[in-house]
């Protein structure tokens, strides 16, 4: 049986989709079965960001409403052999996905794929509640920033109150995935620090992406950040990520912070 | 911290930090107020089994602190209820 991550934070634009796509094609890297889930019904963007939005035919609720089944919708990336994509619908209906019918999907995916990846849409709503619900793992995406960080918190709190997880009183595994992170500013005392975050959070950490333009680069010619550039600052942060998912400890290097004099003295004119 | 910082502005990541930690210690206090309002309830069915009183004068509260959180409950039993129930 495959395990079930949700990726997750509360608030919009903190790179949940960037990272659900990365860390889904850095698992499938590995030669991994993986299948990305996007939960963002009536916006998705995961098929757009992994380059796949030409192939859609067939969406997560055709197959929940039975007009399809799982193998017709499921998207095999062009790129990777075991990288699969279910889309969103476009639909505006915001009862499309049921609970009965996420609950069918997700097992069998779990039993098809080695790791599903839930891509949740921003906010505390249906939609974000049921891309956790089925969750082993969580991964909490947050930026160094007051107000990500807060709707992190409450998010926390949701993976401990409303996942079948909680539920059973089990412990629901949460990972922060410190993303946009810039070690210059915050050096300089003007960005959150990744301590700062972990202490205010308190769930361990599993990778620090820093900001990087290889991100939207990434996103233009619409392939996984690890997939674009595997050499890319971000690339090698969401591979790291990637394999302590699997359980490889690794030790958590800051991009970005060994910077030199010359650095320092271009670090600061650029601020 | 060098020289430069003298002529910068003034570090704005504490501020971030600490309005952050006083903020989230409010928040995941009230945030167990789905607690607070089972406990009401039940708590009134308890009491109201031997006196009679008023759903209104009953308080419940939750105050969480660094190690502990305390329950307080304030009921308030019209002098004539409990000389009913006995």
């Amino acid at each position: 049986m495959g395990k079930v991550i949700v990726v997750t934070s509360g608030k919009g634009g903190v790179g949940k989709t960037t990272s659900s796509a990365a860390l889904g094609a850095a698992l499938a890297q590995k030669g991994e079965k993986v299948a990305v889930v996007d939960f963002d019904v009536g916006l998705r963007n995961l098929d757009l960001v992994m380059g796949a939005e030409r192939r859609v035919v067939y969406d997560i609720v055709n197959v929940i409403q039975g007009d399809a089944k799982l193998p017709q919708a499921l998207i095999r990336d062009k790129r990777l052999e075991t990288l699969f994509l279910l889309p969103a619908s476009q639909t505006r209906d915001k009862d499309a996905l049921t609970p009965e019918g996420v609950e069918t999907v997700i097992n069998e995916l779990k039993r098809y794929f080695d790791w599903v990846i839930c891509d949740s849409p921003a906010g505390i709503e249906r939609g974000a509640t049921l891309a956790m619900r089925h969750a082993d793992i969580a991964v909490v995406v947050t930026n160094p920033e007051v107000s990500s960080v807060r709707d992190s918190d409450r998010i926390i709190g949701l993976l401990d109150a409303k996942t079948l997880k909680a539920e059973r009183g089990e412990r629901m595994e949460k990972h922060l995935l410190l993303t946009r992170y810039d070690a210059a500013r915050a050096e300089r005392g003007d960005m959150l620090k990744v301590d700062d975050v972990l202490e205010i959070l308190s769930i361990p950490l599993i990778g620090i992406i820093p900001e990087s333009m290889d991100v939207l680069r990434a996103s233009n010619i619409g392939a996984p950040v690890t997939l674009a550039d595997t050499n890319s600052a971000p690339a090698q942060a969401y591979f790291d990520a990637a394999r302590r998912l699997s359980g490889e400890v690794i030790p958590i290097t800051i991009p970005g912070e060994k910077r030199g004099l010359f650095g320092k003295i271009f670090g600061r004119k650029a601020a | 911290m060098s020289i430069f910082d003298l002529f910068r502005k003034q570090r704005s990541a504490p501020m971030a930090r600490e309005r952050l930690q006083v903020l989230l210690a409010h928040e995941r206090a009230s945030s167990s107020s789905d607690l607070v309002a089972v406990l009401r309830e039940e708590i009134l069915a308890v009491i109201a089994k031997h006196v009679q009183l008023d759903a209104d004068r009953v308080k419940i509260k939750v105050d969480r602190e660094e190690t502990v959180s305390i329950l307080e409950i304030d009921v308030e039993i019209p002098l004539d209820a409990s000389l009913k129930a006995a």
